[in-house]
This record gives C-alpha cells, structure tokens and sequence, in this order.
C-alpha cells in the first residue's frame, strides 16, 4: 500500500509540471464543451429555398409567402424553368426547390387536391430528410388551411374551424438540442482526456526509458497499475464535476437526478477507459502508436456511441458491437439521469455492463503489463 | 556451490527467432567483485545482462543472481540487485530530492531512512545546492553519479551497470570508478559492462563477448599475457577480429 502513495505522489507531481499538458487536460475540453454544445445541432436553419411559380395565381403566392415567413427558409430565387433551378442545384446555389405546377389553384379548388414538384439536394442525406419533413409541414399547414376555407366559404355562418395538433416532448419539453448534446459531449471530453492519459503513460515511460528501471525493482504490478491509474482517475472526476458545472450555469441544462448517482456510475465508468488505455499502453512501443490506436478506438466508440445517431437505426449487426461500448452506455446514464431522473433500478442493466467491462479490461491491463518479457 | 558464487551462469542462451544473441554463455562472479562483462557493441551484452537482472527470460541454460534462480525467481532477485541502464533512467521532471524519495519508497524504505539516505547521499555528491533542481537541468555526468547512487539505495548484493560511463568526461569517469571501488569495498558485487577498455584495467576480473560467446575470461593481467598483448585495447582488438 505505501509504495501505491509514492507512485501516486510520482504521477501527480509530473502531471502538474508539465506545463504543456495542463492546458490540455483542463482548458482545451471545457473550450470544446462550450464550442460543440452550440454548434453539434441536429436543427437546420437558412436553407436555400428556391420556387419555380408556373401559376401565378394567389394561392401559389401565398404558399411561397409561407415560406417566406418561415425562419427555417431564406427564399433565394424565382426561376422560370426547371432547366434553371437544375443549374442552380448543380452549382450548390440552392437546396430544396418548390415547383408549382400550371393551373394549381384552379385545380386545387376544382379536384380539392394537387401535386407539387419538390427537388431537394440530398447529398447529405441527414439533412435532405430533414428538409423535406420542414417542406411538408408548411404544405400541410397551407394545405389544411386552405381546405378549411373552401369548406367553409358556402356557408358564411360556420366559423373556420382550425385543426392543430399539440405535440408533446417529454423531457426536453422546449426541444433544445443542448439539452440532449450536453450530457454526451460531456461524456465524450471525460472519456477523450482519460483514455488519451491513461494510454501514453506507461508507452511514454517505455519511451525514456525509466519503464525497464521500474521493471528491476520489486515492486508489484498491481501496486504499480493502480498507482498509474488512480490520479487519471482523479482527473477524470474532476472533470465531470467542471462539466457539470459549466452545463448548468451557461448552458442551464436541467439536472434532474441524483448527483450522487451520476458520480458513482462515473467513477466505475473511468475504469473501463484507463483499463483499455492501459491495455493499449503495454502493447505499443511509442507515444504516437498509442495515439493512433487510442484515436481508433475513440472515433469508433463515439459515432457507434448513439450520440449523434440512434442506435436503433443502426443495422442489427452494428448494434451487437455497440454492445462492446462503454460510451454508449455512459451517454444512456447521463441522458437517463440528468434529463429523466432515473433511479439506480433504471440504470441497473447498464451499470452491471459496466462493472464487468471495468473487471474485464483492468484484469487484461494488469496481465498484459509484464515486467519480465 | 560455494559461498562466496554471487552469480552463478551455466549456459545461459537467448533466441531471437533464428538469431542467437547470446549462446551458451557460462561463468561465475564472486562476492565483492568487480566483474568487467566486455563486448563489441552487438556482441549480446545488453541482453545476457538482461537476463540476470530478471526482466528478460532466458530460452536455455540456468542462472542464480544471489542465489535465485532468473528464470523461476525473478522477482526475489529484484529485491537484491540494484540497477543502472545505458539510457539514463531518472525521471527528468522530478528533483534529485523527489527522485531518490520515489526510488526508495518503491524498494520499500521506511521515510526514516529514507530521509537519512537521501541527506548522506547528497553529501557524498556535493549536491547541497542541487537537491531541489530538476534532474532533468543537471549535466550528464551529474546525473550519471545520482543514479548510480540510487542503484545502491536499498543497499544490494550486486548492482548491474550497463555503460553507466557513457559520453561523460574523462574527470568524471574518473570520479565514477573511485564511486564504484567504494561500494566495492563494502562487499557490494559490482557486474559492470563498458566500452572503455582503459576502464576494463580497473576491473578485478572481465570477460570479453564476441558474437554471443565469451570469447575470454580472466584478470586483465592474465588476459594481456595470454594474448601477448600490452594493453587491453590491443586484447579486445586482435578477439573481436577474430
């Protein structure tokens, strides 16, 4: 035990020296929480919205005006043929374009129905769905409205009668995209800084040389795993808590659950990373091949991790593998927690998952360390 | 097995894949000698060494360092040996003070004693000023002598030195082999490799290596007789010729 609080007393007082690294460890992820949180938005404004109006009737203006009206649309152009907007398209002038077809508001009256041409640019296809589900909700709305009138119109006595429907989010009641980024991004600067640490560590003692010194002392591998672990550990916590900090007071995230549970299920979950960051540290060599295998593994954690996309849109196969995330699982308890208030009986299954991942990678890290090769 | 055997090598070989760096190699190193393991660069003095210091496995043959056995006790010898390598292993970003409480406290001294050998050490070197700098400011010669020092905290049977003269000046290696008689004096085994061969005279006895064999073995006096030769530099040269 006393030789754990010498190592211990080692990491801490090299981790506070290296003036390079500080920044790193402190400032930069707070930088980025602050920067991703604002700009990691599944919301699409200002697209290029342009009409091609072969009716120039009323109601074909007054559909365009919608548009006009909407935040979500900047209403560029006007062009007089197909053969124009396609050019445009081609160019990345414009995005989404309406086109009216001729006798649209005669044939609407007449046939109660009418069809319109929508191109959108769907090389992102992300956002060309997003776009087209914005498109159809300003038609349907124009559509309903209008129905309502010529119903009405014979009979001057009968109110307009408005059919809206009042949607209702659970949760994240105003739909605020921080509310639902924060929490993860959070994750993800926990997880990035841990892995990254924990992962040169040992591959940077390898590379000066003070490793092999090490390995000729008597000192248990055990001793001196959990000595190199324990202030990442401590760093990893304290990160969390100036996330936390930073979610409330700029971002005014609500912070529904239990405090005490976040932090338990983060201190096992730091584990997990610095026993795979450990595991990559003992089969590398030098400081730059651990970076690379500890960027893999992080690019594939983080977009299998049902941050940015659903898992359940993911296809079956992909979905066993994000079984074997730890991140995935981390963002569930954060969004579970901090925006639900879920108890530790809702997070029971992830949080056994994470004991055993914890169990599992630190008995590889500690094995896979040898002292005599 | 004699009392007075430190270490004790019968055939000790190591394989890398078809290459054998070391090959069958066997000798003995008594209590309280300065034992010169010499050897063209290459030779296999790095990885038989290696061996007997416990972090690397031998393919064939038996060792004891202080009467256990490489293979199967490693880490018993760990306790009685101490340790200098080529590459200068203090850590840099810690003080002289922070290096010596570190490397105590990993071999298990009481911060007593500890303390107690980090103010004598400190004497012996003159680093009364020094004690609070960074190893890592210190000129290399400097850093030579402290971590030979540190190799002898814990107060081992034998200490292992791997070039331990490397790219320092002449007044310093001077100043180095007066440190190791010193110790060798108080029965400390000293298992030394080295370049130098004005520095193989100083040894009680050496070996010379050449392509994973000991080529040689016997008192630098000896040795020059043998090979009718009047320095050591003109044996280790007409050996690793061939």
């Amino acid at each position: 035990m006393k030789t754990i609080g010498y190592i211990i007393q080692k990491e801490f007082k090299q981790i506070f020296r290296n003036k390079g690294m500080l920044p790193i460890i402190f400032i930069l992820p707070l930088v980025q929480l602050v920067i991703l949180a604002n700009a990691a938005t599944f919301e699409i404004k200002n697209i290029k919205f342009a009409y091609i109006d072969n009716d120039h009737s009323t109601t074909s203006r007054e559909l365009i005006e919608k548009f006009d009206a909407s935040t979500f649309f900047n209403v560029l152009a006007n062009y007089s043929s197909v053969k124009q907007s396609n050019s445009a398209m081609l160019n990345g002038d414009v995005d989404v374009v309406l086109e009216i077809p001729s006798y649209f508001e005669r044939d609407l009256l007449k046939k109660k129905h009418n069809n319109l041409g929508l191109t959108i640019n769907a090389i992102d296809g992300a956002t060309a769905g997003v776009e087209s589900v914005y498109v159809n909700q300003i038609i349907q709305s124009f559509n309903k409205n209008l129905r309502i009138e010529l119903m009405a119109a014979p009979d001057l006595l009968a109110k307009p009668i408005n059919i809206t429907s009042i949607p209702s989010f659970w949760y994240n009641e105003t739909l605020n995209y921080k509310t639902f980024m924060v929490p993860g991004i959070l994750v993800l600067l926990v997880t990035m800084i841990t892995l990254f640490l924990s992962g040169m560590n040992i591959v940077r003692e390898k590379e000066i040389g003070t490793l092999e010194q090490i390995n000729v002392t008597p000192i248990k591998k055990s001793e001196f795993i959990i000595g190199k672990l324990f202030p990442f550990w401590v760093i990893g916590m304290g990160l969390l808590t100036i996330g936390l900090i930073i979610a409330k007071l700029i971002f005014d995230i609500p912070i529904v659950g239990s405090l005490a549970l976040m932090y338990a299920y983060t201190s096992i979950y730091i584990f997990v990373v610095l026993g795979i960051g450990l595991f990559i540290s003992n089969y590398t060599d030098t400081q730059q091949q651990a970076m690379f295998i500890a960027w893999f593994f992080m690019v594939i954690f983080i977009l299998m991790s049902g941050l940015f996309t659903p898992i359940e849109s993911m296809p079956q196969w992909a979905q066993i593998i994000t079984e074997f995330n730890p991140i995935k699982y981390f963002v569930e308890v954060m969004r579970m927690v901090m925006l639900k208030g879920s108890s530790f009986n809702d997070i029971l299954p992830q949080f056994l998952k994470t004991v055993l991942y914890a169990l599992v990678m630190n008995a590889l890290a500690v094995w896979s360390y040898k002292k005599t090769n | 097995m004699e009392d007075n055997k430190v270490i004790e090598v019968k055939g000790l070989t190591k394989m890398f894949g078809d290459f054998t760096a070391v090959s069958a190699i066997t000798f003995d190193v008594k209590k309280g000698e300065i034992f010169g393991f010499l050897g063209a660069n290459g030779a296999g003095k790095t990885t038989a060494m290696k061996m007997l210091i416990g972090i690397s496995k031998p393919t064939a043959g038996e060792a004891k360092v202080a009467g256990f056995d490489v293979a199967s006790e490693a880490e018993d010898i760990k306790k009685n040996i101490g340790y200098m390598s080529q590459k200068f292993a203090l850590y840099d970003d810690l003080t002289v003070k922070e290096n010596i409480t570190f490397f105590g406290g990993i071999y298990g001294l009481t911060r007593a004693r500890i303390k107690e050998k980090t103010n004598g050490l400190i004497e012996e070197l003159g680093l009364q000023h020094h004690t609070d700098k960074l190893v890592g400011s210190l000129p290399l010669g400097w850093k030579q002598k402290i971590a030979f020092s540190v190799s002898l905290l814990h107060e081992p049977k034998i200490v292992f030195l791997d070039e331990p003269t490397g790219g320092v000046d002449p007044i310093t290696r001077r100043q180095f082999w007066e440190m190791i008689y010193k110790s060798a004096n108080k029965g400390t085994t000293i298992f030394v490799t080295t370049h130098y061969m004005d520095e193989a005279e100083y040894c009680d006895r050496v070996s010379i290596m050449v392509n994973g064999k000991i080529e040689a073995l016997d008192t630098p006096k000896r040795l020059k007789e043998q090979f009718n030769a009047e320095t050591m530099n003109d044996v280790f040269l007409k050996l690793a010729r061939g």
